[in-house]
This record gives structure tokens, C-alpha cells and sequence, in this order.
């Protein structure tokens, strides 16, 4: 089991249970779990969707939707059956999250999502879990049986009137299922590809019916928005960021790991306290703060930067999935790029043409730029041709992958001028042309 | 839904709310590019190139996925919009291997001519292109995958489109790939629709592929000569050591009937006119009782001679009209049928003539005798909300009509109704089958009326029926069904006939007892004004003239594009030595027999109309030519001339007969025909028609058939032109001859006398049928 680390400045409310076996149902609801629930059941739903809304938690999954207004968004009335659809499949590099919650509290998960079916009207429930989470599939699905068998999911869950089943599905390995209705096709048995929108998945989702679809992160706080109250919730974060959130700090930093900290924190705090700095005293370069798809930041673009969705939006990058990646000074920018742009390449699925072609082109040229064989003119045709992926392709894959690649060029061209006319990489141990 | 407006590059357009920007900006002459937007198929959003502006919206918009609404705004054509339709051009170049010097497509390419728009004339790139080899996926389809933009119109077309889903998309990213579901090969119809539909030339069609280049070809719109549907098919034409070559057939041109569509049997099936086994010279039997070939003149003199002989010699029992019999075609034009009956008619002085009746028109007419307005176009099929389909075979027998209910139902959510004693693929699309015995079909109305079924309820909850059956309906069978759906009330019917033009066979008098639009010959009306002679005694079947020839009273057989040796089963020593005159395409069983063969030339050598099975009247339009044959048409009229005849009276040319034809008739020296019409005219000369033009009597069938005042400007434009029956009144029909009706039930890659002489189609049956054995086999 992952070694869990702590830190005082933490507000443990989605971790309380980590590393109390409360993977085990018994211990689950010794430690007040589906009290939650029964709260909800007996409350009804308008007082559920409410305390969300009140509660200002947005959603995990990078893009900060407010959830309580989500759920509201789904139709009372619907001639096909409604969903919830849990999106466990947390493929971003950096991110690491949901694979704690799923080990360590698997049924804040389905209790998360049998309040959000309470809320929206749903009678079924699937947990996605990324195809790579296979181990964690195993816990989750004792975890639904256990529930099925103490009477929590079924028929009459906790003996009232209302009915929900869960159903478990394991993906098969692709980061763009991650994209909602992406996930949705995959779930449907169907190849990975984002769906056009409109309609939005509460409208028409899942097999067709009104779905509401919800990050692993965000499902497993709705017992604790409950449990606290929305407004409890919503003061522990920022202004319009409510609650905490699980920072993944990895890169050259001394003390990685899953931070619960509040909305808002400092990122400088963040890197430099919670995370005892850079690995072995070094300078940080630079901070990727939201997973590999967001904008790369500057130390002096952190100096007081507060890690909420609007905060880090304004400083030019985002928030993302709470993937802070801390880069010390011996690192070279345009590998950086290389890499994270062959994660994307390697990922796109081919649905359109800025990302497909994009992408495969930028690995390519980066390749071959590390390695030496660049030109002047290809810092300025990374740059171009980024900026021409982004906004213009189907999902938000191209983007992810044009995003920070722009920020790379922009915020350290000298780092790529340094690479040009056959000169060995300045920091490096590599090189050899990739055979592409 | 209600009209809304909206501004596009500043213009104001109106358009019913819901409707996509992309369709709403084309029928407004805006153009917007695009490579996987094809519509009636579902929507991609793939390829990126229909971004827009829209006011108030951050991003770009795809058009094809844009819906219009009350005052919006959009700009189509901005600095910035051109940008991002460069850049995505750039990235698709970036691996296209760009060898449109050998490209099939090149010429003809969608991405070639948004690049040339666009000007992404720089390469950005160095690396290596993705490469694959190229793969044959079946005799019909190849793939190059390296030109393969990915637009996945070719899956859906596939899927959607046909119902076939036999493609598919491989791997993901730079390495998705289409590919065939079969694995290596495509197990399908062999349509040839993703050809059709792929945007550039990464499908290419086996019978066409590296053959020559698009500019160096005619390409002339005219019908497909292999089944009832009448498809618009583009023909392309070359220049060729002995005339012109037909080269390709496909559907270029998407204003036909047939929209979007064409099967194998229309993209494949054109190669018969380039057979070997060709009829090039008229042949004559010799002294020594062969056929030898011979000149036209020779030919003509001698069988018109004879013709002559036999129809003045009123002492034997072998003279007169009544010992001549005439059996026409369903593949020749409605001019030429017309001609054929007022040859026999007016010339032979008989009403033996029939033709080789695969359908129950007669009864057809019969039954909807008195009713106007019950006759469904072929175009309503994709239109109507309900339809009823009583027996036949769609996929299999008329690929249009299964492709527009298909369509109809995808986008329409028509309510499809299926009866048949077997299982047909159209129940794919049905709300409701119902399975009948074989012989259970005259029960159909009586299980429809007593409501006991769930099939029965909804079919009778239908406000509007549009009922289509197959040649499964004849005779009372069939009058009882139209009765039926008479009584019913908002019904419209279409019968289901094979051949190119069976119907307008029937329609043109090819029956012993009916003239042109089903007038009864005893009854002749305006006929017998014009027609000189003509006998007002019911002819002979074919039955009854072949029953003739063994009792030894036939003198003379003229057989045009038929071949009744075969269908018929005719023994050479019942013929009893009767004169036989057979014009066709190839050597058959009846030509064996015949002791004067005139070479005729194909339905795409030839100018006229044809009739298809739901009585729409379409243009033929002459692609090429094929030396040493003539069109039926010129035969008969220069067959008429060597018996002495004034051609005049029978094709009515020159001055005072027929007003110009448009230039139509001339094919490919139409431009220059009309040019010297057009000085001709200038100068107060009329311009004049030549006797052997088909469209000369076309003005005589407008005049004469009552259901043939047609259209001619639509007509004349290549559009189709509906027909139909119906104003005869029921008493002055006599009998329907229902009984000597014999289907031909042709398939996909079938097609009477012509498909076998098709090399192409032969390799795709071939290709089928193994693919059945493997299946049946594993």
C-alpha cells in the first residue's frame, strides 16, 4: 500500500478515513459512514441538490463545474432511465488522487453516488475505473457487494422507498476516455470518441437517458458536504471555491504525495513546506500546476499564488486535476515538452485532425530538436503549429497536448534556441535520434 | 419548425430553426468547407474545416454541428478562419503522400481543391510520413491507406447508409486506420458507395483504378440499363482506337433520382458495352444455312424484302400481317417500343407483338383504372411516412428503393411494414414483419382487416399508406390488394418490375391487345385516326405466336432486344421455318435461330427515355458509341425504308413535323448541332430532325398516350419525370394475361441478357459466392 503522507496544514475531510481500513464496511459506517446517506434519503432531493449548491464544491475533474448546478440541470422528468456515471478514469500524468480514495474509501464513492441519485432521480449508478486500476476494480466491486448485502444498495436501501444499484466497469486503457461522453461511448461498449455536444450528458447521456457524470474526487466529498453542511463546507476554501482539495506534489520535490489542503492554498507554501522544497536544495524552475495539460508556471508567477480555480486561471494556466509537478533548474525544458507531448500523441485518439496530425508532428519535431537536428525555424513551427491546434479541435484532448507545449516555447525559447545547430543538450545524459 | 433569421457575413438568411448553419449557409449559395460533413449521414465534427465565427461565442464553431437560431451571428470567410482551414490542411498534408500525379482522384479531389482554395503550399515538416501498402479489399473496393484523410464518410455509408457495417476505424491517433470489419476483406454488397462517398483517393474502384485521368473523360448523365429503379448513372467516357470507351460508371452526378446512390450492378455492371462478344456486323444466313456476316445494306435489303413478301402475300397460309409475330424488348426505349408497335402496327399490318412480360402491369393499370393520383413516385419512397412492403426483395432486386426506405427511415422515423414469406434484410428497418406462406399472399388483406395482430393494428393505425408489392402480386391477386387499399382510403401503391424498362414496354403498346397508355386496339380512339391500317382484332401473345410458328402458320419473327429461345424455351424445329429477324446486343439462343442479325446498340449508345417501375419517365442520354451497331431505333426506321415504306409516316421529321429536339439526341456533338440550329434559325431556316432521331415520336407519345404529357423542361434537364395510367376506363380493358407473367428476379450482380457479359459483375458474383461457401462453411 502507497505510503500516505501528512501534514498539519492539512484539512483532512475527503482523507479523514485513509489508512483506517475503512475499505471494510463495518469500519466504514463505525466511522459514521452512510449516515450521509440516510440524511439524504430522509431530506429528499430539492435539500440535497441545495446543500450542494451551497457547498460551492466544483468539479475535480480539471474543468471546475460547479456540482450542486450540475445536478440541477438534469431534467425532473424523463421518459428513459437517468444515470450516475462516476468517472474513476484519472489517467492524467501527475495526477494520482482517485487511486487513494478508491483504496482506502471505496464507499465514499458509492455513497457519493447513491446521494447524487437520490438527488437527480436516478436508479443506477456505474463507477468507471480507469483499465490500468484494475487492483483498485477488485476493492471497489467487494465494496458494492458488501452494500449490496448489508441492504444499502438494492431494493429498499436502508429500508426506505428509494432504489439504487451499482454497477462497476473497468476501461480499457485510454486517457481520452477520461472526457466525459468519451467515457460514455467506451461504457456503451463503444470506441472511445467524445460525442458531439450538444446535448449535454443531463440531457442526453448514458445509453441515451439525462446522466449526471462526476470526478471520482468530487463524488467521494459529497458525504462529507452532507455530513458537514454546505456552508461548512464552502468556508473551508476559497471565495467560490469551496472545501479542499487532494494535491498530487510530485517532480523534484522532497516529501510527494496526496495533500488534502484547502482551495486556495498557496502554491509556494505548497512546494516549499508542505512538500519540503526542492529535492536536494535545488532551484525551482518551474511548476506545472494542474496535471501535464496545464500552461507551465514560473517561480515568480507563484510567489502568491492561491491553488483555486479562478486564482490559477488568472495567472495564465489552470488548476486542472490538482497535479502540481515541481521542476528543478537541471532539467531541460524542451525533454519536458518531448514528453509530456508524446504522452498526447501517444493518447489523441484520432477523431480529428488538429489532434490526430498535431500532435504526431510535435512529437516528431521535438524529437528530432532535442536530439540536435532543430532549426530556428522550428521553434517558430512548434509554436505555430500548437497555436493552431488549440480551439480548434473536437474534445479538449488537443488543447491539453497544444497548451502546454505554447508555454514551453513561450516561457523558455532560449532553452530551445540552446538545442539548435547540432549542440549537445545542456543538461543531459540522452540523446539519440528516435527512430520515428 | 418556425423560421428564424440570422446573419452570415452579413446577410440576412432565414431558415427553419434547428437547421445546421452548414446546410442553411450552402442553400444560400455560401459555401463552407468540409470533409466529413456529407449529408443525411450522422454528424463528425472531425474534420475541423467548417469553423466559423461565431458573435459571443469564444471558439471557433463547426458549422455541420451548429444549429440556427433567432439573431445570431456568424462570419464565415475572416483572416482568421482562413488561418485555422490552412493550418488543418497543413497538419493533413503533413502525411499524405501527395502522389496526385498517379492518383485516381487526382483532378476530382476534395483535398486537392481546398488546398488550392486555401493555399497550404509550404511543408512545414521533415520527418518521415506515416506509410502503409496499399490493400485490395475486394474485386470492387482498394485501399491506399497513406491518402486516407479520415473523414469516415466511407464507415458510414457503409453503415448507416447500407446497413452493411463492414468498415470500421483501427488503432487511434496517428495510427488510426480504416479498415474492413472482416479483417483483410470486406464481406458486403460491393456497392461501391465508400468509393463514392471517400473525399480523395484513398478507395479506388478495381474497375476503374489507374484506367485514366478524370479530365480526359466525357462525363454524360443518363439511366442504368440493369434494373426497375432507374438510377441516375455518370458515365465516363474516352476517346478510343474505335469510337469512344466507357471507361467508368459511378454517380458523379447526385441530381438524379437516385440522390447519393447507386449499387454494383450501376458502378460495375457498365463494362458489358466493351464486351468482345459484341454483335458488330449484321449477319445473314447463307446458302449453306450460316451466318455470315455482311453490310447493312445487304442486311436491310434482305429481311426487309422478306418482311415485304410475307406481309403482301394474302394467298398462303403463311401471308399476311397475322403470319408475322414481333416480340420487343424491356430494355430499349419508350421511342423505340412506340416505334416497334407502329412498325407492327402500321407497316406489318399486325397486332402480334408482346415482349417477354416479367410484370403485371396490365392488371396494374387494371385495377387503378379511374383513379388518379394512386401511382407513388419512386422519390416518395424516401419521403412517405408509412409504407407497407408486401413481398419482393428491396436489397437484392431494387437497391434504390431499398436504400430510400432505408433513408427514410433513419431520418424520417418512417414506419416501415414488411410482409414476406421470407426473411428479407428490410426488416432490419421495420417496425413491424409479418411472415407469410409462399402462397399466403392473396390472405394479406383479410389478416390486415381482422386487426388480430399487433403487425395488423399498426399497419391499420396508419393515417397514410404508401404500399409497395412485389411481383409476387398478379392478376386478381393484385386487384384485390389495390382494391383493398382503394377501399381503404390515403393510399398510394407501386408495383415492383424488373428490367430497365419493363414498364415502359407495357406503357408503349408491346401487348397484343393494348395499344400505347393501355388503349384497347378495338377501341382505338385517336389511334385510328392516325394510324393507317391498323387491325382491330386483338394480336397474338408471345405464347400464342410461338404456338403459331409449330402449327406452322408463322412467315415471319421480328425479335428486338429479347431472347425468347431462352425465356421462352423455343425448339428451333417448332419454328417450322419462319423468317427470323432478331436486333440485339449479343449472340444469344435466339439469334441462332435467326436468319437476319442486326447488331444493336446498348441503352448507353442510344438517346430516348425509359419508363422505371413506378412510372417515372427519365432521359437516356448517348455516352458513346460503339462501331459497327445502331441504335434499334435507326434500325428499325431504316428496316421500315428498305420495305418501301415512306419513313415519314412512321417518324415524323423534317418540315412540319417536329419542333426541335434540344440537341439531347446527338450526344456528345450536341454542342455543334445546336450551334448550326441556332444559325439556322437566325437565318429563317428551320432546323430539321433527322428521321433516326428517337425524340422526333417522342412529340407522337405525348400527343397519343394519355398518361405521357410530360414535363420536358424538367424532363430535358435530366430530372425525372412521373407517370402514370390510370384513365382508361376498367370495362375496355379486356384480359390482363396475368398468367404468362414471368419474373426475372435478377440479384445484386445480376442482370437479364446484359450482367453476363459483364466481366466486372461476373468477378463480384464470383467473389460473393465464395465468401457464401467460406461462411456456410465455418
Amino acid at each position: 500500500m502507497p505510503r500516505l503522507v501528512s501534514h498539519p496544514d492539512e484539512v483532512k475531510i475527503v482523507t479523514k478515513r485513509f489508512g483506517m481500513g475503512a475499505a471494510n464496511i463495518d469500519k466504514y459506517m463505525e466511522l459514521g459512514g452512510y449516515e450521509s446517506l440516510k440524511k439524504c434519503i430522509a431530506e429528499g432531493p430539492e435539500w440535497v441538490i441545495n446543500e450542494m449548491k451551497s457547498s460551492g464544491l466544483r468539479g475535480r475533474g480539471g474543468a471546475g463545474f460547479p456540482t450542486g448546478l450540475k445536478w440541477s440541470f438534469v431534467p425532473k422528468q424523463s421518459a428513459k432511465p437517468k444515470y450516475v456515471l462516476v468517472n474513476g478514469d484519472e489517467s492524467e500524468p501527475g495526477t494520482c488522487k482517485d487511486h487513494l480514495i478508491f483504496l482506502h474509501d471505496p464507499h465514499a464513492v458509492i455513497e457519493g453516488t447513491m446521494i447524487a441519485g437520490l438527488a437527480i432521480g436516478a436508479k443506477t449508478g456505474f463507477i468507471y475505473l480507469r483499465g490500468e486500476y484494475r487492483y483498485l476494480l477488485e476493492i471497489t466491486e467487494k465494496a458494492v457487494a458488501d452494500a449490496y448485502e448489508k441492504g444499502i444498495l438494492g431494493k429498499n436501501v436502508l429500508g426506505s422507498d428509494f432504489e439504487f444499484n451499482v454497477i462497476t466497469q473497468s476501461g480499457a486503457g485510454a486517457y481520452e476516455v477520461g472526457e466525459e461522453s468519451a467515457l460514455m461511448e467506451s461504457l456503451e461498449g463503444k470506441r472511445g470518441v467524445p460525442r458531439i455536444k450538444p446535448p449535454f450528458p443531463a440531457v442526453v447521456g448514458l445509453y441515451g437517458g439525462p446522466t449526471v457524470i462526476n470526478n471520482a474526487e468530487t463524488i467521494a466529498s459529497v458525504p462529507h458536504v452532507i455530513s458537514m453542511g454546505g456552508a461548512a463546507y464552502a468556508a473551508v476554501g476559497s471565495e467560490r471555491n469551496g472545501g479542499t482539495r487532494l494535491f498530487g506534489l510530485s517532480g523534484h520535490v522532497e516529501r510527494p504525495g496526496i495533500y488534502e489542503l484547502p482551495m486556495g492554498y498557496n502554491l509556494k507554501k505548497m512546494i516549499y513546506e508542505v512538500g519540503g522544497g526542492v529535492r536536494g536544495g535545488r532551484k525551482l524552475k518551474a511548476v506545472v500546476p494542474g496535471g501535464s495539460s496545464t500552461p507551465v508556471l514560473l517561480p515568480e508567477e507563484i510567489e502568491n499564488l492561491g491553488m483555486d480555480f479562478d486564482q490559477v486561471g488568472k495567472a495564465g494556466s489552470m488548476l486542472g486535476s490538482g497535479g502540481v509537478v515541481v521542476i528543478d533548474d537541471q532539467t531541460c525544458m524542451v525533454e519536458f515538452a518531448l514528453r509530456t507531448i508524446s504522452f498526447y500523441a501517444h493518447e489523441s485518439c484520432g477523431w480529428c485532425i488538429p489532434c490526430r496530425e498535431g500532435t504526431d508532428w510535435l512529437k516528431k519535431s521535438l524529437t528530432r530538436f532535442h536530439a540536435g537536428f532543430g532549426t530556428e525555424k522550428d521553434i517558430d513551427n512548434i509554436q505555430y503549429l500548437a497555436e493552431n491546434m488549440m480551439g480548434r479541435t473536437f474534445c479538449p484532448l488537443g488543447d491539453a497536448a497544444a497548451m502546454p507545449t505554447i508555454g514551453f516555447v513561450k516561457k523558455f525559447r532560449k532553452e530551445f534556441e540552446d538545442h539548435l545547430n547540432g549542440k549537445p543538450c545542456p543538461f543531459a545524459k540522452h540523446v539519440e535520434l528516435a527512430v520515428v | 419548425m418556425a423560421d428564424v433569421t440570422f446573419t452570415v457575413d452579413g446577410k440576412k438568411l432565414m431558415a427553419p430553426a434547428g437547421t445546421l448553419l452548414i446546410d442553411a449557409c450552402r442553400k444560400a449559395g455560401i459555401e463552407i468547407p468540409a470533409f466529413c460533413y456529407y449529408p443525411g449521414l450522422s454528424l463528425q465534427a472531425a474534420c475541423r474545416m467548417c469553423v466559423v465565427r461565431q458573435e459571443k461565442v469564444p471558439k471557433l464553431q463547426t458549422a455541420c454541428t451548429t444549429t440556427v437560431a433567432e439573431g445570431q451571428v456568424f462570419v464565415t470567410e475572416s483572416p482568421e478562419i482562413a488561418q485555422a482551414r490552412k493550418a488543418t490542411i497543413q497538419l493533413l498534408l503533413g502525411n499524405h503522400p501527395l502522389d496526385c500525379p498517379v492518383c485516381d482522384a487526382g483532378g476530382e479531389c476534395e483535398l486537392q481543391d481546398m488546398t488550392f482554395k486555401y493555399g497550404a503550399g509550404e511543408s512545414l515538416y521533415v520527418e518521415a510520413k506515416q506509410h502503409r501498402e496499399e490493400q485490395q479489399w475486394s474485386p470492387a473496393v482498394y485501399f491506399d491507406r497513406p491518402r486516407c484523410i479520415l473523414c469516415y464518410r466511407c464507415v458510414r455509408m457503409c453503415g448507416e447508409g447500407m446497413d452493411v457495417y463492414a468498415l470500421g476505424i483501427q488503432n487511434r491517433g496517428v495510427t488510426s486506420v480504416i479498415a474492413p470489419n472482416g479483417g483483410d476483406h470486406l464481406d458486403c454488397e460491393q456497392c461501391g458507395m465508400c468509393i463514392d462517398a471517400c473525399p480523395v483517393g484513398a478507395l479506388t474502384s478495381g474497375s476503374y483504378r489507374y484506367k485514366t485521368r478524370p479530365w480526359e473523360m466525357n462525363h454524360v448523365s443518363t439511366v442504368c440499363t440493369h434494373c426497375g429503379d432507374g438510377c441516375k448513372v455518370t458515365l465516363g467516357v474516352k476517346q478510343s482506337n474505335d469510337g469512344t470507351e466507357i471507361v467508368r460508371a459511378d454517380n458523379r452526378d447526385k441530381s438524379g433520382i437516385n440522390g447519393d446512390f447507386l449499387c454494383a450492378k450501376g458502378r460495375f455492371g457498365f463494362d458489358f458495352v466493351e464486351s468482345s462478344e459484341r454483335l458488330t456486323k449484321p449477319l445473314v444466313r447463307n446458302a449453306a444455312g450460316k451466318l455470315e456476316p455482311t453490310t447493312w445494306e445487304h442486311a436491310l435489303r434482305v429481311a426487309g424484302t422478306k418482311l415485304k413478301e410475307i406481309r403482301d402475300n394474302q394467298s398462303g397460309k403463311t401471308g399476311g400481317g397475322d403470319a408475322i409475330g414481333v416480340i420487343g424488348s424491356n430494355r430499349t426505349t419508350n421511342e423505340e417500343n412506340y416505334l416497334l408497335q407502329k412498325f407492327a402496327r402500321t407497316v406489318l399490318g399486325t397486332n402480334n407483338i408482346d415482349h417477354d412480360r416479367s410484370t403485371d402491369y396490365v392488371s396494374f393499370v387494371q385495377a387503378l383504372a379511374g383513379h388518379e393520383g394512386k401511382i407513388a413516385t419512386l422519390r416518395e419512397t424516401a419521403s412517405a411516412p408509412a409504407i407497407l412492403l408486401i413481398g419482393g426483395n428491396p436489397t437484392e432486386e431494387h437497391p434504390l428503393l431499398a436504400w430510400n426506405l432505408r433513408t427514410n427511415v433513419r431520418l424520417n422515423h418512417a414506419r416501415l411494414y414488411v410482409v414476406n414469406h421470407e426473411t428479407i434484410k428490410l426488416e432490419r428497418q421495420a417496425k413491424a414483419a409479418q411472415g407469410v406462406p409462399p402462397n399466403g399472399y392473396k390472405d394479406v388483406t383479410t389478416l390486415l382487416d381482422q386487426q388480430q395482430s399487433e403487425f395488423a393494428k399498426a399497419v391499420m393505425a396508419e393515417d397514410s399508406l404508401l404500399i409497395i408489392f412485389g411481383q409476387e402480386f398478379r392478376g386478381a391477386q393484385l386487384k384485390s390488394l389495390v382494391a383493398w387499399g382503394l377501399n381503404r382510403g390515403n393510399v398510394r401503391f407501386a408495383y415492383l418490375g424488373d428490367h430497365s424498362n419493363s414498364r415502359g414496354a407495357a406503357d408503349m403498346g408491346l401487348l397484343p391487345d393494348l395499344l400505347p397508355g393501355y388503349v384497347p386496339v378495338g377501341e382505338a380512339g385517336a389511334f385510328a385516326q392516325e394510324y393507317s391500317g391498323l387491325p382491330v382484332k386483338a394480336g397474338k401473345s408471345q405464347a400464342q405466336i410461338f404456338d403459331a410458328a409449330r402449327e406452322g402458320k408463322l412467315g415471319a419473327l421480328l425479335v428486338v432486344g429479347a431472347n425468347p429461345a431462352k425465356r421462352a424455351g423455343v425448339d428451333p424445329a417448332n419454328l417450322n421455318g419462319a423468317f427470323v429477324i432478331v436486333l440485339d446486343l449479343f449472340p444469344t439462343e435466339t439469334t441462332a435461330l435467326a436468319d437476319v442479325v442486326f447488331p444493336a446498340a446498348s441503352l448507353y449508345e442510344k438517346t430516348g427515355t425509359v419508363t422505371n417501375t413506378f412510372g417515372d419517365v427519365q432521359l437516356v442520354k448517348k455516352a458513346a458509341d460503339h462501331a459497327g451497331t445502331k441504335p434499334d431505333f435507326e434500325i428499325l426506321v431504316r428496316l421500315a425504308g428498305s420495305m418501301g415504306v415512306d419513313v415519314k409516316t412512321l417518324v415524323p421529321f423534317g418540315k412540319g413535323g417536329a419542333v426541335g429536339d434540344f440537341g439531347q439526341s446527338r450526344g456528345a456533338q450536341a454542342g455543334e448541332a445546336d450551334r448550326h440550329a441556332v444559325w439556322l434559325t437566325a437565318n429563317g431556316l428551320e432546323p430539321k430532325v433527322s428521321p433516326f432521331d428517337p425524340l422526333a415520336v417522342l412529340d407522337e407519345i405525348e400527343r397519343l398516350v394519355p398518361a405521357y404529357k410530360l414535363d420536358r423542361l424538367n424532363l430535358f434537364a435530366g430530372n425525372d419525370v412521373s407517370t402514370e395510367p390510370g384513365f382508361v376506363p376498367v370495362s375496355a380493358i379486356a384480359s390482363a394475361g396475368s398468367e404468362m407473367i414471368a419474373p426475372a428476379h435478377d440479384g445484386l450482380f445480376t442482370s437479364g441478357e446484359l450482367g453476363r457479359h459483364s466481366a466486372y459483375l461476373s468477378e463480384l458474383n464470383q467473389y460473393e459466392s465464395r465468401e457464401l461457401a467460406e461462411t456456410a462453411a465455418d
